[in-house]
């Protein structure tokens, strides 16, 4: 599946990620083990009053109840890095690598401590300072020189469906011939979404006209991964954007937001994309920025800090993180004008991380699922840990990905919902990958699309698809 | 007078103990698996301290193992070769009961998180130690049952840590704490024995070891099962926060509440520092710049607390209460109860740093005893926040300081130290629910004569001869409080560099 040559782009090597901080990351005065470029701030660290009201909601306290895989152990790890007590070994990095960045401890935390900032400091000063094994380091360019080119996705997506259709993939899964492929590239095998062809020739327009009287012009981030595998989450954003009003501006050339390579510590590479984006969306008039993914919402909305250091965007940058809006936020903030028909179906909410603790939008996906008349919205027992998908985490952290995978679908299960609802691709691909049977899965915006325009989106996505119990046990080595 | 009888000094003589080897650490890893096992130093840092980070001490060695079988075996190794030992749950202690012993192991309990089983029809559940408390009552939550004891923390603190630190919280009032919700233990002795204390009756024959062990602090072996008692849900819950002109009325409104032989289920206070932190925090809808807010809550069959609901509210206007807020739905109860909880936690809002004390007074001298604490805090020039159970005096002063200004930290301990003994003075106790620990082992003499110690010694050393389980806590060990124990002093061990304190 990969159409490029890993080393070949390779963003990976060491050097790539260096800023000119080199003399001072020899010297590491005064930041312990960190280099002196944005190491975490002993403020925010020291906000943590050691309570461990975090502990319950950290997906790896979960799994492994080990302190130092926890928030709080990883503050004060973060701590003792600062006072170069501790080295920056593998010991030291594994434990922030294996941090989903979910920021459930955010949310958590009564003292308002803000560990995003830490961690966000803390990624990429491991990525300059700490040389990982070069396993590790090819796969993660792998995944880098893949992930946020459109056009590079869409071609290994053209070679995952041949894999698929010319039963390649089964005869693969029949013969146990994937066990042999490493964890990782085996998480990449199970993880690939099925492309509708058809939509990988689908580009949104430039400017999409409102229904009716227009209420609010907006820009509209296409995403890299959305807009090659979720050309359908796209098309209906628009549609129903559209039709409640808004003018919709996709500029052609915008390109990744860089939310992956920000939260994977790629700090170069990200700002990168980011003064991109930035560029990208000058041209355009807009009030409003508009982004369907989590992932991509909540680094859009920290461009303004990203790029603080930047003389000539910082401003620019500020500006843009301003506008930026989840849609379900943009959809709750104007109400509802389109009429909407009935869609009787139960559906679980499963609140993305990016979108529930990172940018604290929870009332309004369920605020604008609502307005659908005939719908449940369910909510999911243990709504606050992380599914395991974060961002690629389930890529290079397959194991614990996976364990959490199952609990998410075990709690879903336990609702009996019709179908699920995300507002995010890489749930939405992470529980279905361990879902026994077919769950109609959508983001809400689809859902609302279809209410808009009067079809039955649960049916047509193959009836009510509620698992039997033995579809669950039927699937060797499932649960 | 001294303050110790030569039987106590040797009963708690620390003998020397064996050493944590590459051997040792191959037999654990053997028992537990090498994933049960954390040796690296930067990990072992991470369990340095509990949620009291002024004591740390790291571990020579931290297990975690994963069944009673596992932690007995764990022990059975430590008491072959003398290795103290100290259990951990969540590590939310505020007195620094699972504080490390240097060259010995941490037994973390956090992998002993399963509910094993629930008897409805009993109402009761057997857990295993790491389970939350909060955990329990939902995992019965669907049976209309709930595990009555309520700490602040009880959204990370384990069960294991509530026995052994017999907590309670603001429900205790009415319900008692957690002593009165458990009816047996599955319990590893320091021998590296495994034993069942009490029973699923709730009366049992002979001397009921189950409530010696009841915050007994780690100090007696390691629980590794609880069977804990469940209550049915209250038909219904009422709810309100009154805002006083100053403490004094609040307090007079709770005595009053008691002396017209009402008992609430819950009687919270909170001072002006305590709702900006709060509100800081949760946004709970406390009246803010309000003196002091009493949180009553009754609860029971409908047509009691009704009445009583009433009367609850003149009883607060009489005191002269400035705005009265009744919790219409279960939504705006756990909102206020949400601020509440969220309280200490929320002073890192107000306060780079803070130490959260523990005492108890008599009821009756809850005001005279907050105007001393205010004045008393004006002359060290610290703020004091004031969160506490008001219905049992059990006050949790928070003494805020900035530990980056030179000497603030010394100061405020000294204040902390002080305002727990004018909790003695005043007839009460140096600690409500957090226990004794590390903390305030020192401050024991202030409350115990030398024979009551060494009665206290003689039923550790009864479990414990070798002393090798989570040992210098609870008891004061005579060399380390200074023969004299004197509220100023720092600990020889800090002074030796063994232990430092932030
Ligand atoms: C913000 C905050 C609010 C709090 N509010 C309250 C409150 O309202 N009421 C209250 O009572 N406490 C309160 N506490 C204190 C603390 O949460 C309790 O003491 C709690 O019971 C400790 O549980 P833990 O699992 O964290 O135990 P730890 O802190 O890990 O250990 C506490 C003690 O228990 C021992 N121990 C732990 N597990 C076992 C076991 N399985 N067997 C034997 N010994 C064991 C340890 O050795 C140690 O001595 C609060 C703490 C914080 C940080
Ligand atoms: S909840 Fe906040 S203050 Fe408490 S330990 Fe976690 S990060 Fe620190
Ligand atoms: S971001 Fe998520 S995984 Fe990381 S420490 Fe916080 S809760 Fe744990």
């Amino acid at each position: 599946m990969t159409a490029t040559d890993p080393t070949a782009a390779d963003p990976g090597t060491q050097a790539d990620l260096r800023l000119h901080v080199d003399a001072l990351a020899e010297a590491g005065r005064g930041a312990g083990v960190f280099d002196d470029h944005h190491p975490p701030s002993d403020e925010l660290i020291s906000d943590c009053v050691h309570c461990g009201f975090c502990l319950p909601t950290c997906p790896t306290y979960a799994l492994w109840g080990e302190e130092m895989d926890s928030p709080r152990g990883r503050i004060y790890l973060m701590k003792l890095g600062k006072e170069g007590a501790v080295e920056m070994d593998d010991t030291y990095a594994q434990h922030f690598d294996a941090c989903l960045g979910c920021m459930a401890c955010v949310t958590a935390c009564p003292s308002g401590v803000q560990y995003d900032q830490l961690i966000e400091a803390v990624r990429p000063q491991l990525e300059r300072n700490h040389r990982r094994g070069l396993l590790d380091r090819l796969f993660r360019g792998l995944i880098f020189s893949l992930f946020p080119y459109p056009s590079r996705l869409r071609v290994a997506a053209v070679l995952g469906e041949l894999y698929r259709r010319l039963g390649l993939r089964s005869l693969a899964h029949r013969t146990g011939a994937v066990r042999l492929l490493p964890r990782r590239l085996q998480a990449v095998e199970a993880l690939m979404p099925p492309a509708k062809l058809r939509h990988l020739a689908t580009r949104t327009p430039a400017v999409t006209p409102a229904v009716g009287t227009m209420r609010r012009r907006v820009g509209f981030l296409t995403g890299c991964v959305q807009r090659v595998f979720f050309a359908d989450v796209n098309q209906a954003t628009v549609r129903v954007l559209t039709a409640e009003g808004c003018e919709v501006v996709a500029p052609p050339t915008q390109r990744c937001c860089g939310a992956l390579s920000e939260h994977a510590g790629r700090e170069p590479e990200a700002l990168d994309r980011a003064r991109a984006l930035i560029d990208a969306f000058a041209e355009v008039e807009v009030d409003t920025i508009v982004a369907n993914v989590a992932g991509c919402g909540s680094t859009l909305k920290e461009y303004g800090r990203m790029l603080r250091d930047d003389a000539v965007y910082a401003e620019r940058a500020a500006a843009f993180s301003a506008k930026v809006r989840d849609v379900s936020e943009l959809l709750a903030e104007l109400g509802p004008v389109a009429p909407r028909h009935p869609i009787e179906a139960r559906v679980a909410y499963h609140d993305a991380c990016h979108l529930g603790h990172a940018q604290g939008v929870r009332s309004q996906p369920r605020e604008v699922l609502g307005t659908i008349p005939g719908l449940q919205v369910t909510d999911i027992p243990e709504a606050e840990i992380c599914c395991g998908s974060a961002g690629i985490y389930n890529l290079v952290n397959p194991e614990p990905a996976e364990e959490l995978g199952r609990r998410k679908v075990e709690h879903v299960l336990s609702v009996a919902p019709d179908a699920l609802a995300t507002a995010n691709p890489g749930c939405l691909l992470q529980i279905r990958r361990y879902w026994p049977g077919d769950l109609p899965m959508f983001h809400p915006v689809e859902l609302l699309d279809a209410s808009i325009r009067g079809v039955d989106p649960v049916t047509a996505r193959g009836g009510r698809g509620r698992p039997s119990l033995d579809a669950r046990t039927a699937e060797p080595g499932t649960f | 007078m001294t303050a110790y009888t030569e039987e106590y000094r040797g009963l708690v003589a620390q003998l020397s103990g064996g050493e944590v080897t590459e051997a040792f650490r191959r037999e654990v890893a053997a028992l537990v698996g090498e994933g049960g096992l954390i040796s690296e130093p930067a990990q072992l840092r991470t369990y340095e301290c509990d949620g009291l980070t002024g004591y740390r001490v790291t571990p020579a060695l931290v297990v975690l193992p994963a069944t009673t079988e596992e932690v007995a075996a764990v022990v059975r190794l430590c008491a072959r070769d003398r290795i103290p030992f100290v259990a951990r749950g969540a590590g939310t202690g505020l007195s620094g009961g699972a504080l490390p012993v240097a060259d010995g192991i941490v037994i973390g309990l956090a992998r002993m998180r399963a509910v094993l089983s629930v008897d409805v029809a009993d109402q009761r559940a057997v857990v295993q130690p790491g389970v939350t408390n909060a955990g329990i009552s939902a995992a019965v939550a669907r049976h209309d049952l709930y595990f009555a004891p309520d700490p602040s923390s009880q959204v990370v603190c384990t069960i294991g840590g509530n026995v052994a630190e017999n907590s309670g919280g603001a429900h205790c009032l009415k319900y008692g704490f957690t002593t009165n919700h458990v009816l047996a233990l599955t319990f590893v002795t320091p021998d590296g024995d495994v034993v069942t204390l009490g029973g699923d009756a709730p009366d049992q024959v002979g001397p009921d070891l189950r409530a010696v062990v009841l915050g007994s602090e780690g100090t007696l072996g390691i629980v590794t099962e609880v069977t804990v008692r469940l209550l049915r849900r209250p038909e219904v819950v009422r709810t309100l926060v009154a805002d006083f002109p100053h403490p004094e009325a609040a307090g007079n409104a709770v005595s009053d509440i008691v002396a017209a032989g009402i008992v609430p289920a819950a009687v919270e206070m909170l001072d002006e520092l305590a709702i900006e932190a709060c509100e800081k925090a949760v946004q709970a809808g406390y009246t803010l710049g309000c003196p002091a807010a009493l949180v009553v809550e009754l609860d029971g069959v409908a047509a009691e607390v009704d009445e009583e609901f009433a009367q609850v509210q003149e009883i607060c206007r009489r005191n002269g209460t400035t705005n009265l807020r009744v919790a219409d739905d279960a939504q705006e109860r756990a909102r206020i109860w949400k601020g509440r909880k969220a309280a200490f936690a929320a002073m890192g809002r107000i306060s780079p740093d803070y130490f959260v004390q523990d005492g108890v007074i008599p009821r009756t001298k809850l005001g005279s005893t907050l105007t001393r604490i205010r004045q008393m805090s004006d002359e060290a020039g610290l703020r004091v926040a004031n969160v506490f159970h008001a219905g049992d005096g059990n006050l949790h002063p928070l003494v805020l300081y900035n530990g980056a200004v030179d000497g603030e930290a010394e100061r405020a301990e000294h204040l902390a130290t002080a305002i727990v003994e004018l909790c003695v003075e005043q007839g009460g106790s140096i600690t409500g629910e957090h226990g004794v620990g590390s903390d305030k082992a020192c401050s024991m003499t202030a409350m115990f004569g030398p024979d009551d110690l060494t009665v206290m010694a003689r039923v550790r050393a009864a479990f414990d001869p070798q002393g090798i389980c989570n040992p210098g806590k609870v008891l004061p060990t005579p060399r380390l409080c200074g023969e004299r124990p004197g509220p100023y002093r720092p600990h020889p061990l800090e002074a030796a560099g063994v232990i430092e304190r932030m």
